[in-house]
């Protein structure tokens, strides 16, 4: 893993806003960083500002569960959640930067003769798609990942698994901090405390941003804000199908290596990876309600390590350390908005709902080039607003894998 | 959190299900509106930072619905004037 990485206030400068930029990206998070990232590198554009209401990375960024896979059913999102897999492989290097990128494999536990067709049929479409995908029986299973338990006694037996190979897990701090170093080593501004309050506008066409350090022109705005994109939204008039829920996740105490993978179960809800550090991170369905609170009910917890010890019985003696929740933006069909708007020169990348950290390099990749083209790469051509009107729906609810 | 069920009182939010947002009806003239207008009505919903009218459903109680009013920063809950309505 190498040398200790240098602290991450001296990775990037903390620059005053200016008073106009080419293009504002509001919100830096992972999705908004690695935006500013490839609009340099890939589109020699860095006359970029990133706007933070709080702190870089403080959202969702810190409060996910690093999971990362590609296998998605329809062709749409395998095209650009392979895309964002591929884009991972190569990241550490291309950001000179140990992510702590790990592809020890995702299990997707099956536990019902339905889920199994359907895992099954997804296992054939991920390949169709060129995406590495397995079924497991539950010996398999049992031999890929020995603490899993099998037995048939349980209310819920395993009947198998499906298994990408390729997926894995990442240090979400590290991806964070290698995107905001390289983007700030090109020229971007990264702005912290700078909370958005309103869009300037020229007739139908955004000209800046006001906020709480004052006004900023723009050549263009994306906004890259997760759970708070309908607020912002709200500002210009513009309305998203999206909702806002709280998405809770945990940790426990730090453990010798315990856990080879990533387990993921539909049916009886948890999915647990180990960091490596050593804390077993768990995560489980959104809480149903709309909030803003970055917290969620006991209820939810309390299911979810009920799952957890049904599949791993080894973890009944662990400690809870911590629980928190993030602000996830849902949208109806599972699959996120990621293009233009009605109104000229706003962007809007929102919708990714539970699985935003997976996608992280590719969904900046796409929606750069979307910014600097002022159209849609052919990878997210189809996640547009106007699928809620034209019925051209992804829905991924399967493959999504948490309860929505 | 505690939800006040207008008949049964405050009950544990595991006892309830939620029905989103309050005051969504049905389009007037189904069949001459255009797709956009359909899709405001089915997908479209407010997700207000702040107060919100919202449904719940006693499932595990009286099983009648209901609306009452959330914050959805602070969750603090105060009742709706027409609790029985839509």
């Amino acid at each position: 893993m190498g040398e200790p990485h240098p602290h991450p206030e001296h990775l990037w400068r903390n620059p005053e806003p200016r008073r106009a930029y080419d293009v504002v990206i509001v919100g830096a998070g992972g999705h908004g960083l690695a935006t500013a990232y490839y609009l340099a590198k890939n589109h020699g554009i860095t006359n970029v500002a990133v706007l933070e209401r709080g702190w870089l990375a403080g959202g969702n960024m810190a409060r996910n569960t690093t999971v990362i896979r590609s296998n998605y059913l329809w062709e749409e999102s395998a095209a650009i959640y392979e895309h964002s897999l591929k884009l991972w492989e190569g990241l550490a290097a291309e950001l000179d930067y140990d992510i702590l990128f790990s592809q020890r494999g995702v299990l997707n536990l099956i536990h019902s003769l339905g889920d199994m067709r359907e895992a099954r049929r997804r296992v054939y479409a991920n390949r169709l798609n060129g995406i590495d995908a397995e079924w497991l029986s539950t010996d398999e299973v049992k031999a890929f990942c020995p603490i899993v338990n099998v037995s048939p006694d349980v209310r819920y037996p395993v009947m198998g698994a499906t298994l990408q190979r390729r997926g894995g897990i990442a240090k979400h701090d590290y991806v964070a901090w290698a995107f905001a170093r390289k983007a700030d080593e090109m020229g971007v501004d990264l702005i912290q405390n700078c909370e958005v309050t309103g869009f300037d506008l020229e007739g139908n066409r955004v000209v800046g941003v006001h906020t709480n350090r004052g006004l900023i022109a723009a050549g263009k705005v994306a906004l890259c804000a997760a759970g708070h994109s309908t607020v912002l939204a709200e500002m210009v008039g513009l309305e998203l199908p999206i909702q806002s829920h709280p998405l809770q996740a945990l940790v426990s105490e730090l453990l010798e290596p315990v856990l080879n993978c990533v387990v993921m179960s539909n049916a009886v809800h948890v999915y647990v990876s180990q960091a490596h550090k050593g804390e077993l991170v768990m995560g489980a369905g959104i809480d149903p309600y709309n909030s803003y609170a970055q917290r969620g009910s006991p209820h939810v917890i309390e299911y979810q390590l009920a799952a957890a010890l049904e599949l791993f019985p080894i973890f009944k003696r662990v400690h809870a350390l911590r629980t928190w929740a993030g602000i996830v933006d849902v949208a109806p069909d599972a699959s996120p908005i990621l293009g233009l708007t009605p109104i000229e020169h706003l962007f809007i990348n929102c919708g990714w709902g539970t699985g935003g950290f997976k996608a992280t390099p590719g969904a900046g990749w796409v929606y750069a080039h979307t910014i600097a083209n002022g159209q849609p790469h052919a990878l997210n051509a189809a996640f547009t607003l106007e699928r809620f009107s034209s019925g051209a729906l992804i829905d991924e609810h399967g493959a999504a894998a948490v309860a929505h | 959190m505690l939800i006040p069920c207008p008949w049964c009182g405050d009950r544990e939010d595991v006892e309830f299900k939620y029905g989103g947002a309050a005051q969504i009806t049905y389009p007037q003239d189904p069949d001459t509106i255009d797709d956009a207008t359909w899709a405001r009505y089915i997908f479209f919903r407010p997700n207000p930072k702040g107060r919100m009218a919202e449904r719940w459903v006693h499932s595990a109680g009286c099983r009648r619905w209901f609306t009452l009013i959330r914050d959805t920063v602070t969750h603090e809950i105060t009742p709706s004037a027409d609790p029985g309505g839509q």
